[in-house]
């Protein structure tokens, strides 16, 4: 695994604000009685392999029954049980919590797999990665009870022009129940991606939610050196509603502790660069997602989702090119509601 | 946003026999949705005019197709029927699925055409309607 190529890690945590109907990365199911109010999800691009580690949490019963899909860049070989503590880590990194917050209950992950290409179920989540454009992932979604906001016959378009897969997730209560899942809880799951244009999904996070509503999320890169990002920032740091805050080598504390993490052993621990993007833009204003370039090139608009959105293309930053790249990993984190992350950011 | 496109009603006169008779002005106006949008997104019809509508819902979720006033659309938009066609004017619309209605404008004013599905009014799933003398 040291022996990789590019290795990027990036995190978006998302805190969604309240809306009732709609879930975090978009989809709802009217019927049942589980709400999947936080997704989190890392992906890692190892050698070609991208790999993503998502963290869905439990809501508890009543109240509605919410899914959510995420698109994927390319088709996954394999769903697994992801590490603990990966994701609070490093969010941890940048904004340090109450010491009696950090680690809460956070639960495993095993497959799933569905034009159903995999189905997997991790532990209380039933997972199906599907291929295939905007309208068959909507049709499927509908008829396996999600339903989806208005907004969603655009959105799965936008992303399956790009690449036609998608995972959708949602909690099977009956398991949650027999696990004893408490609302809060969350369950990581480490999706596995062969290939060679990974990006982090943006746009998804805006999904069921009013134009002038705030999307607030938190994404963290780790490379083995400094990447090229579209958007770019400009002088300040900031470009569409995306704030850059740090971009340093990451410490070997961090490095340390994330290897150390259940499946993380392939993270190297020494010699990455960290870069903690945050988000907070009204939702009508993130049509894009972000690209990032681990081998000097100029990273791809489409990959942005620019191409396809006619937005124009805002200049990348000025940064060094760089001769190889040794790894690329990326975390979405998206919370959303009340849980314990969420109220400790 | 796209700019909403103008729709000129031309009535297909039927005719029975050698005469003309009111029930027999009928125009047909096709209605695409797509990414929960109505297109066209306005019209212009002449009072007295009956038009049916084909509606074609290319999208893979479920919508509605409601002809109203701004208290109609409000009844909708709270209303809990779970699914509309015995009105005229009034039709829900599967997805992927076509569905028409007839409705006769009967006099001057503005309405609305509206999907009251969750969500998706606010959203903007509407078009207007201006009925001429």
């Amino acid at each position: 695994m040291r022996s990789i190529k590019v290795l990027l890690l990036s995190v978006v945590a998302t805190m969604l604000t309240a809306g009732p109907a709609l879930a975090c990365g978009g989809l709802v199911a009217p019927n049942g009685s589980v709400d999947l109010v936080r997704t989190t999800t890392l992906a890692a691009y190892v050698d070609g392999v991208e790999h993503y580690v998502t963290s869905f949490e439990f809501a508890g019963a009543g109240g509605g029954k919410f899914g959510s899909i995420v698109p994927l860049p390319d088709v996954p070989t394999d769903v697994t049980k992801a590490g603990r503590w990966t994701l609070q880590r490093l969010v941890e990194e940048v904004r340090p919590p109450e010491p009696s917050a950090f680690r809460n209950a956070l639960l495993f992950a095993e497959d799933a797999s569905a034009k159903v290409i995999m189905t997997k179920r991790v532990s209380a989540l039933d997972i199906v990665v599907l291929k295939g454009g905007g309208d068959e992932v909507g049709k499927w979604a509908k008829d396996n009870g999600f339903f989806l906001p208005p907004d969603a016959p655009e959105v799965l378009d936008f992303y399956a022009q790009r690449s036609p897969i998608f995972m959708a997730v949602r909690f099977n209560l009956a398991r949650a129940e027999g696990k004893g899942l408490q609302a809060g809880d969350g369950i990581p799951v480490h999706v596995t991606i062969p290939t060679d244009r990974p990006w982090v999904p943006l746009r998804i996070l805006g999904l069921g939610r009013g134009a002038d509503e705030i999307v607030e999320a938190d994404v963290f890169l780790l490379n083995e050196t400094k990447p090229l990002l579209m958007p770019g920032m400009d002088e300040a740091g900031s470009r569409d509603g995306l704030v850059h805050e740090r971009s340093e080598e990451a410490s070997k504390a961090l490095l340390t502790d994330l290897a150390s993490d259940r499946g993380m052993d392939w993270l190297p621990t020494d010699d990455m660069w960290l870069d903690y993007i945050r988000i907070n833009t009204r939702a009508a204003d993130l049509d894009h997602d972000l690209a990032i370039s681990v081998d000097g090139e100029t990273p791809s608009p489409v990959d942005a989702g620019y191409a396809l959105a006619a937005t124009t293309v805002p200049r990348a930053e000025s940064t060094p090119v760089w001769a190889w790249i040794v790894g690329v990993a990326m975390l979405v984190v998206i919370l959303m509601g009340s849980n314990l992350l969420v109220s400790r950011l | 946003m796209r700019a909403p496109a103008r729709i000129c009603v031309v009535c297909v006169l039927a005719l029975g026999g050698c005469a003309l008779t009111a029930e027999a002005e009928e125009s047909v106006v096709t209605v695409n949705i797509n990414h929960s949008r109505f297109d066209p997104g306005a019209f212009e019809f002449t009072a007295g005019t009956t038009v049916r509508f084909v509606v074609r819902n290319d999208d893979p979720i479920d919508h509605e197709f409601l002809i109203g006033d701004e208290a109609d659309q409000d009844r909708h938009e709270r209303g809990t029927h779970a699914s509309h066609g015995v009105v005229p004017g009034e039709i829900s619309v599967p997805a992927g699925t076509t569905r028409s209605t007839t409705y006769t404008f009967t006099k001057p004013g503005d309405l609305i055409i509206g999907c009251h599905l969750p969500a998706h009014y606010a959203y903007g799933m509407r078009a207007e309607v201006t009925v001429g003398s």
